[in-house]
């Protein structure tokens, strides 16, 4: 069955992709899409044996290499940490699949699309389920490769084209590093398999290691130079710079590949080498930093963008970037549950996006929108729907709201506990989460508003032949936002909640939410979080002990809830003795009031006052040029990167090339030849006298060399 | 010297005197056949080739795996001295075929031809029999001067006359200096058989005398392997002689002469193998240099397989150099594998013929593997296994050449011949890339049955031998393994 579920999609991209020719575009539209949905309900059920059933193994296929101590194999890891990812993976890419047969219908190279969509299935596939370091770069450079091709799948665009290499380079700096640590991570532990390098890791702590000259702390290196990979293919702050431009590719594939897999890997990543991350105290800081600055700076420049993909593609930036700092402060339960929510509601944003494109005949610039709710309702609805996810909104005090409410008030309320508890940088990261969620709802409603509100601005002729998505490309919409409306509710407990100490297994720890709230074998209705979250708060905070400190935590469950009271500030300041792991409850309700703000704000600026935008951008302040163009960013990297490596290409070219490599090497050693070839030519003068000559003179010469080292 | 002796030492030079006695018959056949000179000439040559067959059977039947020698030690005949015989035998019968129809379409069809060549290759037979340095000079003179003639052999063509007389000219300089070795030798050993010198050589092995003698004589035998450098004459010669006369003397009397070299420097002088090495490690370099450079510059195809012969001789050296039983070996499996490619390559300069006569320019190469494809893929196969590309079997020649040398530690050596190797690919590469490349410039009129037969087979050989080089090395093991170490 797990066979299936990986080959199958490259069995799809081997026949859509070689014999499309003879098969036809239809042919293998069907057999990509086909082993996809069967890829993706094997999936489900593999899910249920897997987490739920706890079944958890690795299926070893074939040895890969074994070279010395290296050895590497092929396998099917199945843990609940790869369980998730096939579910996410197979199913978005089972409807981005069957979207596609809607929106790539005028493409004349459908089956070369479905193939590379496959393709990418399939890499991912393996990445996730990798059981070795190796096998997972496989997959990670094969994701590479299928973002690459389908990035630049219109080939004939050369905007297209440049972001194709784009991506592919910026990815190359990241794989660079991922590379490098996994090279590193063979150098300390003798062994790339994931569960032998786990094991080891706790006794690799005092290890130091010479790179660049300098020492380091082994695992703080690797788990750095692991995040530098993470970093590329998550686009993140530095790194971030190939995802806008990465909208070049078609819409679904930016669902697919751009917002709800493949560059969540680098998240993937680093919640499965957690026990190296965990070890690395100072590189866990850094990722923090880095993911709290990417959650910020995103949510900034998206909210200048016109483009209707690029404000997505910002969104999807940022939420990675939460992603991170939660990853950052050792909250992989909660980065993998917002991975999971996000790759619903970010790939209904997407495809919505697609649709509003397709509706309205391949427009993307949001300026030339507007008003077009009334011939896109389906589009519409399901966009609000994902949007309402996107930015978390839900209701703290009962508990019940979008996917992205339990998800992302996750991150934001364990950032805040960690930050109280002195985790580096946990307060700061707690505060980004709140300015950039405000953000999140401003850039999103805006999105919304300048979409399908207001007045029409662009060409008439394009809105009269405005349609809303065929049926082919509205079901997996919906089915996308059944998921943003109840991916959260359902899986809250099982991610991050009372469920998740068992749901996890050995793949993550549960997260110190569900450890100190649950973690003593509390006897709580694990469900009681969707019926009254703070009625769950007071009942937990009576049993559970244990508050804050999470390295004191983890040992002591015994310490009276008086004393957690005492060590918990914020608890205290919440008052009444709310002692359990529950910040309080402004906390609580703080993503929700900068969400509303961001509302309003939207509703201000692109409803009440459409024109004031305008005024703005018109004046073009420092600011708003700062923010619409990204921070400058593509231009200090073109000035730096570009300018400079053509600089250092030039010198290497026409110096040390031409003159030093060329000049010494071929063209000098050809033109010593020819010379030489000329001198012995002309030798051969074919005068009789020479030729006798020579030969004497030969037999001098022999002669005299012998006698001469004889000595005589 | 009593009958029986008599008889049994002739018995042992059979496949000489059914040569020796053979020629004598078809220059009376030439004679009194008739009057029709074409058809008199086709009948001669065939029964030469009948001739030159029956020689090689005989030298294979002959092969008994002993070392017997014959008339008084000046004589000998074993393994080595057979497998050189058959492939001598071979390679002018390969010679043959290439050039009855050449020889008819230029008018050159006299009966003198075949009979000079059955000439030639009874010297030649003599040359790697012999254990005297008469029976040398004897085989040696009587091949040189039926080449003499062969050279020359268009007699009504200036650049034909010019070549065989600047052949004739610097051939009497070379035999002259050999006979001055052979005298001092002579001199110095107190005896002209090869037992006499070894012993000598041993009991003095810096006898200065011999050194003198023996570096005169390798300069005679050096003229005749075209080794730099007594090469002035090749490229002239290649050039100006008619090309089956070139194809000749590129293959068998090679093989002779580096057979002889080969015995005579690891059986008479084995002693002074540390003289003689230098001797030939210069021999080597400068051939592999001048060979490689020299053919650089060559427009004519002709010339430019002369500068090949030089440099490959000089591979060949590199292997003698070693003085080692493997060194043997691998001048006897290069020369081989040599002989099979140059045999081949000049059948395709045999084919390059087109309604206004016979072309001999690199260029007109041009586009080959469009106009005739088969001889296209024939002369990549060739050049290539000349050149000692893997993996072709001329690979496997230079493989053990480069080989024996490391294994004697002249590990420099190998690497010089690399070197050179590399340069002499390029101009190999440079005929393949107009023969694949280049716009075609005419067509080639079809090849006569005989000469394409040839080329095909041999270009065929270079790719379906390499299975059995394993075959051809133990035979060749099995052919050295009296003689050198």
């Amino acid at each position: 069955m797990a066979y299936l579920i990986v080959f199958g999609p490259l069995l799809a991209a081997i026949v859509a992709g070689l014999l499309q020719k003879q098969i036809g575009d239809r042919a293998a539209q069907i057999i990509t899409t086909g082993l996809l949905i069967l890829s993706a309900i094997l999936s489900i059920v593999t899910f249920f044996d897997v987490a739920v059933g706890g079944n958890v193994r690795t299926l070893e296929i074939a040895r890969w290499m074994a070279v010395g101590d290296f050895e590497v194999s092929w396998a099917i890891k199945l843990d609940t940490l790869s369980a998730v990812m096939l579910v996410v993976v197979t199913s978005v890419s089972s409807l981005v699949h069957v979207y596609s047969w809607g929106y790539m219908s005028h493409d004349p190279h459908r089956a070369r699309f479905f193939a590379y969509l496959s393709l990418f299935t399939f890499a991912m596939l393996a990445l996730v389920t990798a059981d070795n370091f190796i096998q997972m770069f496989f997959g990670w450079e094969g994701v590479g490769l299928a973002s690459y091709l389908l990035i630049g799948f219109w080939y004939k665009k050369e905007s297209a084209n440049a972001a194709a290499i784009k991506a592919f380079v910026t990815n190359r700096v990241g794989d660079f590093g991922l590379a490098l640590g996994i090279m590193a991570i063979f150098f300390v532990f003798g062994s790339v398999q994931f569960d032998e390098v786990f094991a080891q890791a706790a006794g690799e702590t005092g290890r130091q290691l010479r790179f660049l000259g300098l020492q380091f702390g082994a695992l703080e290196l690797i788990a750095f130079l692991l995040f530098i990979g993470a970093m590329g293919k998550s686009a993140q702050f530095f790194l971030h710079v190939w995802l806008p431009d990465a909208m070049e590719g078609p819409t679904p594939v930016s669902a697919l590949i751009h917002a709800a897999t493949m560059v969540t890997a680098g998240v993937f990543l680093v919640c499965r080498a957690h026990p190296i991350f965990e070890l690395a105290p100072a590189t866990s800081a850094f990722v923090t930093v880095i993911g709290a600055t990417t959650a910020l700076f995103a949510a900034t420049v998206g909210l200048a963008q016109n483009d209707i993909k690029r404000v997505i593609a910002y969104s999807t930036c940022s939420q990675l970037g939460y992603m991170f700092f939660a990853a950052g402060l050792g909250l992989y339960s909660a980065a993998m549950f917002h991975l999971f929510t996000h790759a619903f509601f970010k790939a209904l944003l997407f495809l919505c996006a697609g649709s509003v494109i397709h509706g309205l005949h391949e427009e993307q610039d949001m300026r030339k929108m507007g008003g077009t709710y009334q011939v896109l309702p389906w589009t519409w609805i399901l966009m609000i729907i994902g949007t309402l996810a996107l930015t978390g909104v839900g209701l703290p005090i009962l508990g019940i709201g979008f996917a992205g409410f339990y998800s992302k008030d996750m991150i934001i309320e364990e950032a805040f506990m960690m930050g109280a508890a002195g985790v580096p940088f946990g307060t700061m990261a707690f505060w980004v989460g709140i300015i950039a969620a405000g953000l999140t709802s401003f850039y999103s409603w805006r999105l919304i508003f300048m979409t399908f509100h207001g007045k029409y601005r662009g060409d008439p002729e394009v809105l009269k032949h405005a349609h809303d998505s065929p049926p082919v490309m509205l079901v997996p919409l919906v089915l996308l936002a059944i998921g943003a409306l109840f991916a959260g509710a359902a899986f809250k407990s099982d991610f991050v909640g009372k469920g998740a100490l068992t749901f996890w297994g050995d793949s993550l720890p549960a997260g110190p939410y569900a450890e100190y709230n649950y973690g003593a074998g509390d006897a709580g209705d694990p469900l009681v979080s969707n019926a009254a979250g703070e009625a769950e708060h007071v009942d937990d905070a009576a049993v559970e002990a244990v508050a804050g400190d999470s390295g004191e935590a983890a040992t002591t469950g015994s310490a009276t809830a008086g004393e957690a009271a005492a060590e918990h500030g914020e608890a205290q300041e919440h008052g009444d003795g709310h002692g359990g792991h529950h910040p309080p409850t402004w906390v609580l309700f703080m993503p929700l009031i900068v969400t509303i703000l961001g509302f309003l704000g939207a509703v201000w600026f692109y409803l009440m006052r459409p024109e004031l935008p305008g005024r703005i951008a018109a004046r073009g302040g420092p600011i708003h040029a700062f923010l619409s163009n990204k921070w400058y960013f593509d231009e200090i990297y073109h000035f730096v990167f570009v300018r400079g490596a053509r600089g250092l290409g030039d010198l290497f070219w026409k110096i040390g090339d031409v003159r030093i490599i060329d000049g010494l090497g071929p063209n000098g050693v050809a033109g010593t030849v020819m010379a030489g070839a000329r001198r012995i030519a002309r030798m051969q003068t074919g005068y009789l006298y020479h030729y006798a000559f020579i030969m004497l003179i030969g037999v001098l010469g022999l002669t005299l060399w012998l006698v001469l080292r004889a000595g005589v | 010297m009593t009958v029986q002796t008599l008889l049994a030492d002739l018995s042992l030079m059979t496949p000489e005197l059914i040569l020796a006695i053979g020629a004598m018959v078809l220059l009376m056949v030439g004679v009194f056949a008739g009057k029709d000179e074409l058809k008199v000439a086709r009948l001669v040559s065939w029964l030469a080739i009948g001739l030159l067959a029956a020689a090689a059977i005989a030298s294979m039947l002959l092969s008994t795996g002993v070392s017997t020698t014959a008339f008084e030690g000046a004589f000998i005949h074993d393994t080595f001295s057979l497998y050189a015989k058959s492939a001598i035998y071979l390679a002018a019968i390969v010679a043959m075929i290439l050039a009855i129809n050449y020889l008819e379409t230029e008018k050159l069809a006299r009966f003198e031809y075949p009979v000079l060549i059955v000439l030639a290759v009874t010297g030649m037979s003599l040359m790697v029999s012999s254990n005297d340095l008469m029976t040398l000079y004897l085989g040696l003179e009587m091949q040189s001067l039926a080449l003499y003639i062969l050279a020359a052999f268009n007699r009504d063509s200036q650049r034909a006359s010019e070549a065989g007389l600047k052949y004739f000219v610097l051939g009497a300089l070379s035999s002259g200096l050999l006979l001055y070795g052979a005298s001092l030798v002579y001199g110095f050993a107190g005896g002209t058989s090869f037992a006499a010198i070894a012993a000598a050589a041993e009991s003095d092995p810096d006898s200065l005398g011999l050194l003198f003698g023996l570096v005169f004589l390798l300069s005679g035998l050096a003229f005749k392997v075209s080794a730099a450098p007594f090469h002035m004459w090749t490229p002239d010669v290649y050039e100006g002689a008619p090309t089956p006369v070139a194809a000749f003397f590129a293959t068998a009397p090679k093989l002779a002469a580096m057979v002889l070299i080969a015995r005579v420097l690891t059986e008479p002088f084995a002693a002074m193998a540390d003289q003689w090495q230098q001797i030939v490690i210069v021999l080597a370099i400068l051939s592999m240099g001048i060979g490689a450079f020299g053919a650089l510059m060559q427009s004519n195809i002709k010339r430019l397989m002369a500068y090949s012969s030089i440099a490959n001789m000089g591979y060949v050296l590199v292997g003698l150099a070693s003085g080692t039983q493997i060194g043997v070996w691998a001048v006897l499996l290069y020369m081989t594998l040599y002989i099979v490619g140059v045999a081949g390559t000049f059948g395709v300069i045999l084919s390059m013929r087109r309604s206004e006569g016979m072309v001999e320019r690199v260029e007109d190469l041009s586009g080959l593997a469009q106009t005739n494809p088969g001889l296209g893929l024939a002369i990549t196969g060739l050049l290539l296994s000349i050149g000692g590309m893997p993996f072709l079997v001329g690979f496997f020649g230079k493989l053990f050449v480069f080989y024996a040398a490391v294994e004697a530690g002249l590990i420099w050596l190998a690497v010089v011949g690399a070197l050179f190797s590399i340069v002499s690919i390029s101009y190999y590469l440079a005929i393949l890339k107009r023969v694949w490349f280049d716009e075609p410039r005419g067509e080639f009129l079809p090849a006569p049955a005989g000469v394409a037969a040839v080329t095909r087979i041999a270009g065929l050989s270079t790719v379906v031998l390499l299975p059995f080089v394993a075959l051809l090395f133990a035979q060749v093991i099995r052919a050295g393994g009296g003689i050198g170490g």
